[in-house]
């Protein structure tokens, strides 16, 4: 348990990275904005405590804030689904519930499990984000719109993502 | 006093959610709302920083067309020289007289960074109030306007790019001089709205939509774009063109701050003539 800490702190600092100065610079189209970085809430252990769930969702979002002139949009979006992702995986948990030492990875219950229980936590994300972000200015249907087309693409992105760490882990 | 204490404990996990959420969305309200104070800007030292380190590297794969660029504005700063000018006597007491008073200063800067498919846009460059620069001066490119400074610090400026829909500037078409003022809808990224052009002007597509020079941020005649469509709204007496951008903002690399030195002196004495 405490082995893993040193890597979630890395993980933290890449994604981060990775969204700020690579996915957001990517110009595909405006109804195209991954946000790759939730996975590190995505993938925290399922023994996390709560309330750290919510400071970790916290100041991630106020991390990815502080590059992308957002200030408290990520924040708010990622507290959200900090709080829910609990319920959401109580929710998609299997019959004999979760094994301990276990990770909500593919690698142990399967990419069927994790795109359900990820996409949940996508769609919530990106559904309050662009809501805030173009409260007022924008339709409700062009936010619709914005949240599928890149929900859908965030998954797909985070699949290919841990598509690199799934056999290696594969035996545990 | 117990039972609220026992209260609290019970459901401390809603009120941790409900303090961030309130946090977050004070951060919101107070730095979203008011464009003038941004507080976690890209313009910090920090984000500055590591924004410059990758945007050089950008700017190295991107060297051919920036040379290109380069290049052009060469060749146009070198036709507007006196050398290029027919020469006569009289000419040249016009432009004696005229250079005592320069308006405009100009300040070459390079973009850090930059951003096209937000809702709100912003760009920082990389220079501060060290190199002169201050709130409310114009960024151009070589191909046209690109947006306004909104706050700097010692090495960094952030400012409004035209692709936000919170900057509104006053531009005119240049065939037939009638003014209205342009903002971004939002949609795409290499178009603009020009609104208030009344019915009864002539406009037609391929038109020049330069700046107006009523406001006291960007001279006359810096190209905005070309008029790609227009559009009458029934029951409104303008028109509602859209005006494709002259500036790439995908690919801006550096860009120019104008500085006008009269400014100051222009607003106040609107603000004393409006009293």
């Amino acid at each position: 348990m405490i082995t893993r800490i040193p890597r979630y702190i890395l993980s933290f600092f890449f994604f981060v990275l990775f969204q700020v100065f690579i996915l957001n610079k990517i110009e595909l189209s405006g109804y195209l904005n991954p946000f790759l970085y939730i996975l590190f809430i995505v993938t925290l252990p399922f023994e996390t405590p709560k309330w750290l769930l919510l400071v970790l969702g916290a100041i991630l979002g106020l991390s990815v804030d502080l590059f992308l002139n957002s200030a408290g949009m990520h924040m708010a979006a990622c507290v959200l689904i900090a709080y829910l992702r609990p319920f959401i995986l109580r929710s998609f948990a299997p019959r004999d519930s979760y094994e301990v030492g276990t990770l909500p990875l593919p690698n142990y219950y399967g990419f069927a499990w994790f795109a359900k229980y990820a996409i949940t936590l996508i769609i919530i994300h990106h559904f309050f984000y662009f809501f805030i972000e173009s409260f007022g200015v924008e339709t409700f249907v062009s936010t619709i719109v914005k949240t599928a087309f890149s929900s859908i693409f965030t998954l797909l992105i985070m699949l290919i993502a841990l598509l690199f760490t799934y056999s290696r882990k594969r035996r545990i | 006093m117990r039972s609220i204490l026992h209260f609290i404990i019970k459901y401390h996990l809603g009120f941790l959610f409900i303090f961030l959420e309130i946090i977050a969305f004070s951060l919101i309200v107070t730095f979203n709302q008011n464009q003038r104070a941004l507080f976690l800007s890209s313009s910090s030292k920090i984000s500055g920083d590591l924004f410059e380190t990758t945007s050089n590297i950008e700017q190295y794969l991107a060297l051919k067309t920036i040379n290109e660029e380069l290049a052009n504005e060469n060749a146009y700063l070198r036709s507007q020289m006196i050398k290029s000018f027919k020469q006569s006597k009289d000419y040249f007491t016009l432009l004696g007289d005229s250079s005592t008073t320069t308006q405009y200063k100009y300040r070459a800067a390079s973009v850090v960074n930059n951003s096209t498919k937000h809702t709100f846009n912003y760009i920082t460059i990389n220079k501060g109030t060290d190199d002169g620069i201050k709130p409310d001066m114009g960024i151009i490119s070589p191909r046209g306007i690109v947006g306004i400074i909104i706050k700097c610090s010692k090495n960094y400026s952030t400012g409004l790019s035209l692709l936000n829909p919170r900057l509104k500037i006053s531009a005119k078409l240049q065939e037939s001089d009638f003014f209205g003022s342009i903002s971004w809808d939002n949609k795409t990224a290499n178009t603009v709205i020009l609104e208030e052009i009344p019915e009864h002007a002539s406009v037609s597509l391929g038109d020049k939509v330069i700046t107006s020079g009523y406001s006291s941020i960007f001279p006359e005649g810096i190209l905005i774009g070309t008029v790609d469509g227009v559009e009458h709204p029934i029951g409104e007496s303008f028109y509602k063109i859209s005006v494709k951008l002259s500036v790439d903002f995908s690919k801006l690399s550096f860009v120019e701050v104008i500085e006008n030195v009269f400014q100051e002196e222009k607003i106040k004495l609107e603000e004393e003539s409006r009293r």
